[in-house]
């Protein structure tokens, strides 16, 4: 018998994702049908998703090779050399040939980690068990049909990778930020769009609650089929709790699939452990083993690009970025690419120029034209050449923003249209010596009042040489000059 | 008018002796007088044919032709036939049609066959005899009263009873090759791969094979060699160039090695194990030496068969649910009901017993014990049979341990399943196999199977054509049957 009181339990969470992750091939898994989303019902279905008799599957060999990006990205111990397809066995309309394809015995990814902060900001390492290879089932559409279900095969057959982390993970929010970096890989891969809303990544997760310190592992639910992030934190903090209070009231918790309603907010289960399926797993006879030499893992190596963890410790220490522009800039798939470009082809300027640059005025310049950076309205080599102009003193911050502006619609070099539009900083400390001693003539009470200590008068004639030179001279130099006269 | 084989008929086409109509014309009459009576046809197919006789004549006009241009063909039922009906002998594909052609159709289609009819069979394949068709069970014509044999009985019976030259079967563990034999044709399956499953509607697709039947080994090396291709749409399929099996089939086999299993020999019943003995002596005649070989593990074949096959059967069937096409039962109240009455009222008792046996052994806490097990017993058998044939050329072995029995003598479903204790090891270990007749016992066929190495079919043909140039027993015919 427990002596404790319930409310001196301390409970401790422990999480396991599997994640549904879509492949970004043109075909299907095992057939040359198209899968692109969003077409009309049905339309996307050859005689293999339809299981007309005697069809039979053939590998798309480019789901092959991004499934082994993905070992490759979270440093797997084992890409198999022999990787097997088996048949799960179930009734469902949306899967018509009465099994899915997937890989139980021999996946082809095994024992990879990945990196995440726990809630201390300290590194904290989760281990990836397996990711294996299977085909997605079609959808069955309840709505529109009085008394029956409609199905749509569309989906039927998309290849899929799912993921399947140990139960490592110790709070919901973890959970997110294991699922958030999952999905950055996949996307910075390009394996999978990362579209949640259309389902191409998707969530299950397996939550148990034990009081801290016990060894076993408590009795785990599965929450399947959480389509945001918000959602899995929301539904795996609501289970949490659910159970919690389950297990201190003297309850006992199922083993069982439940599903989240977003709606109300609550898990509720899905089907009982009478309904439970046996799935009568078995090799798929259709379909050899996949065997692959260690030269064609080798190959897929020059497709794994640096991942953001890898980028941020690279501008903030080598380009000097601060942590949170480097995060912005990381993060950001095209933004990074454009940055990287930029970075390499400057020559006097610093890093930091150009990110302030791109984070700041032409960020906002996109926003304001709705438009994307990968559409290189702007080419990287021609914000380098704005970014060298402003470093050599060439312009001024606020001409930098004109030219910008310019560049947008003429698509010239910002060389050129300093020099077309007459643009250049005026550094020439003649010429703005005679500018400040003709304005200084003009305005003697100012200047008197500035030479008795009025600093307000000392940005007074800033002001008025800017007005003056349109903005062009160099504003340390106005600076030195005024200080002197 | 009868033709000594393709080479007779193809002759005559192409001296203009006869033209295709009237070819097709002679074996339509014979279908439609006597296959209802044999019930060996599910579908007689004249629009397919029609097409196909205009364009092959127009090629025999214009000197194109090949040797098979014109020659009629009738299709075991489970291959897909385009736009026609492809029924598997089963209630459930009753109204099936298919919306495409099987790669072996297709590749006998391109080399100018002309498909007249689909042959019965029995469920999906499943059956040593050909009554577990929902259209009836087959007749033997030597003796009408007895079965033809099966799966394949339907496409036996057509060559027997001379109502087409050459029939497509399917061979998963003795379904050619054991009709073959009870209706005294010769029959081959190829080694596992050869031929593409494709469009062929599976039973147990790790067995599943298609091959010919003929009334001579070079028929059936002819219409092969045409079949067989490597098909991308099929990834087992062997990797293999396309070979003209009828190459080697002149050469001498003096000298060749003829394994012989004699504890096979030693459990046959008297009569047929002396018919079996004097067709192997023939052999000897010819040069062969005969080498005894020892198979330790195929007496357990049966065993692994019967777990197997179901097991993969099981999934395979998985997909006739009356959903999408096939068999639906009338006002199901729930999507359960419709799974489960379809399937009840669509399939016969053999295939819902195959099913039920095959989820049965895939279940969890069983898989080890009989899948797997069996898996393991599968692959000793190959090396068996790999260790017999570092000493042998071919096996000389026996088809069935009985001639064509009586309908409903086998009401136990596992004396059904010993009728191919001899034709299953070849079959685990996906060697190239047939049959040829040997004579008569009691009036009725017996075969000898030839059994080769792996992708060695034109060694098995060899040994079948030379027996058959210096024997007649694959030129008897049953009485009544050919004018």
């Amino acid at each position: 018998m427990n002596n404790k009181t319930s409310s001196q339990i301390n409970w401790e969470t422990v999480i396991g994702l599997e994640i549904h992750t879509q492949l970004k091939t043109k075909s299907k898994l095992f057939a040359a049908t198209n899968t692109a989303y969003g077409a009309s019902p049905n339309t996307q279905v050859s005689f293999l998703e339809a299981a007309i008799p005697g069809t039979l599957p053939v590998f798309n060999e480019k789901v092959l090779r991004y499934a082994i990006r993905f070992g490759l990205a979270v440093g797997a111990k084992v890409i198999a050399k022999e990787s097997t397809f088996d048949r799960k066995n179930y009734f469902y309309p949306d899967s018509p040939k009465g099994y899915q394809i997937t890989q139980l015995n021999q996946p082809i990814v095994e024992h990879g980690t990945l990196t995440i902060q726990d809630k201390n900001g300290n590194d904290k390492i989760i281990r990836i068990n397996r990711a294996h290879i299977e085909e997605d089932a079609g959808k069955s559409v309840h709505e529109n049909y009085a008394n029956y279900s409609g199905i749509d095969l569309n989906r039927c057959g998309t290849p899929l990778i799912e993921i399947v982390s140990e139960p490592d993970l110790s709070s919901a929010k973890e959970a997110v930020a294991y699922m958030k970096e999952i999905h950055t890989i996949v996307t910075h891969l390009g394996i999978c769009d990362g579209n949640l809303q259309e389902g191409s990544f998707r969530c299950d997760a397996n939550v148990s609650v034990r009081p801290k310190g016990q060894k076993e592992l408590g009795t785990r639910t599965e929450l399947k089929n959480i389509n945001s992030f918000r959602f899995v934190e929301k539904a795996i903090n609501i289970e949490i709790k659910r159970q919690i209070k389950l297990l201190e009231s003297g309850g006992k918790i199922t083993q069982e699939t439940r599903l989240y309603d977003a709606d109300k907010n609550e898990t509720r289960p899905m089907r009982s452990k009478e309904e439970a399926n046996d799935y009568r797993y078995f090799p798929d006879p259709d379909l050899l083993p996949v065997v692959i030499d260690q030269a064609y893992i080798d190959a897929q190596k020059q497709y794994i690009p640096e991942f953001p963890a890898a980028k941020i410790n690279r501008y903030t220490q080598e380009l000097k970025l601060k942590v949170d522009d480097a995060k912005i800039i990381a993060y950001d798939k095209p933004l990074s690419a454009f940055f990287d470009a930029t970075v390499k082809q400057l020559v006097k300027a610093e890093p930091k120029t150009a990110a302030n640059m791109l984070l700041g005025e032409y960020s906002a310049l996109l926003n304001s034209k709705d438009a994307l950076i990968q559409d290189q309205n702007i080419t990287d080599i021609q914000f380098t050449g704005l970014i060298e102009a402003l470093a050599e003193g060439k312009i001024s911050h606020k001409i930098a923003k004109i030219i910008l502006e310019k560049m947008w619609a003429s698509g010239s070099s910002a060389d050129d249209i300093i020099k077309q539009e007459g643009l250049a900083q005026v550094s020439d400390s003649g010429e703005l010596e005679s500018i400040i001693s003709e304005i200084i003539n003009n305005n003697q009470s100012q200047f008197i009042a500035y030479k008795e200590g009025d600093m307000k008068m000392f940005n007074f004639f800033v002001g008025q040489v800017m007005k003056q030179t349109k903005g062009r001279a160099n504003p340390a130099q106005v600076k030195s000059i005024l200080e002197k006269s | 008018m009868e033709f000594n084989g393709i080479r007779e008929i193809a002759s005559a086409l192409h001296t203009k002796e006869i033209s295709v109509q009237e070819l097709h014309d002679i074996y339509h009459q014979r279908q439609y007088s006597k296959a209802d009576e044999l019930n060996c046809l599910i579908n007689i197919t004249p629009e397919l044919a029609k097409q196909q006789i205009q364009s092959s004549q127009a090629l025999i006009d214009s000197n194109q032709a090949n040797i098979l241009t014109g020659i009629p063909i009738v299709h075991k039922d489970l291959f897909c036939t385009k736009d026609h009906h492809t029924t598997c002998g089963s209630r459930m594909l009753e109204n099936f049609v298919s919306p495409y052609d099987a790669t072996i159709v297709d590749n006998l289609n391109k080399a100018g066959m002309v498909t007249m009819a689909k042959a019965n069979m029995d469920e999906f394949a499943m059956g040593s005899s050909n009554e577990n068709s929902y259209f009836g069970a087959v007749k033997n014509p030597w003796d009408v009263t007895r079965v033809p044999g099966g799966s394949s009985g339907g496409s036996a019976v057509v060559v027997a009873s001379g109502l087409s030259p050459i029939a497509t079967g399917s061979d998963t563990g003795g379904s050619i090759r054991q009709p073959a034999a009870l209706c005294g044709v010769t029959g081959i399956k190829p080694s596992y791969g050869r031929a593409s499953r494709y469009g062929m509607v599976a039973f147990a697709s790790s067995l599943d094979q298609a091959g010919v039947f003929a009334r001579s080994a070079e028929d059936c090396s002819i219409v092969l060699s045409k079949m067989c291709s490597y098909d991308a749409k099929d990834s087992t399929s062997a990797q293999v160039k396309q070979e003209d099996f009828s190459k080697n089939l002149n050469q001498s086999i003096k000298g060749l090695k003829v394994g012989i299993v004699s504890e096979w020999m030693d459990s046959l019943p008297e009569d047929i194990r002396n018919t079996t003995t004097q067709a192997i002596q023939k052999l000897q005649d010819l040069g062969a030496e005969l080498i005894e070989v020892e198979l330790p593990t195929a007496h357990l074949a049966v065993s692994a068969y019967y777990v197997i096959a179901p097991a993969e059967c099981s999934s395979n069937l998985s997909r006739f649910d009356g959903v999408r096409y096939g068999y639906q039962c009338e006002n199901p109240v729930d999507l359960n009901d419709l799974y489960v009455r379809s399937r009840t009222e669509g399939f016969g008792d053999e295939v819902k017993r195959r099913i039920m046996v095959g989820t049965w052994a895939l279940s969890a806490g069983f898989y080890d014990a009989y899948y797997l097990k069996a898996q393991k017993i599968r692959r000793l058998i190959a090396q068996d049979f790999s260790k017999a044939f570092e000493n042998v050329d071919v096996i000389a072995a026996p088809v069935s341990p009985e001639t064509a029995f009586e309908f409903n003598a086998k009401k136990d479903p596992v004396s059904m399943y010993q009728e191919d204790i001899y034709t299953i090891p070849s079959s685990l270990a996906g060697l190239p196999c047939m049959s040829i007749p040997i004579g008569l016992v009691n009036e009725l066929p017996v075969g000898l199977q030839l059994i080769g190495h792996n992708l060695q079919e034109s060694i098995i043909l060899n040994v079948a054509h030379q027996f058959q140039q210096i024997t007649d027993f694959h030129k008897q015919v049953a009485e009544g049957y050919y004018e």
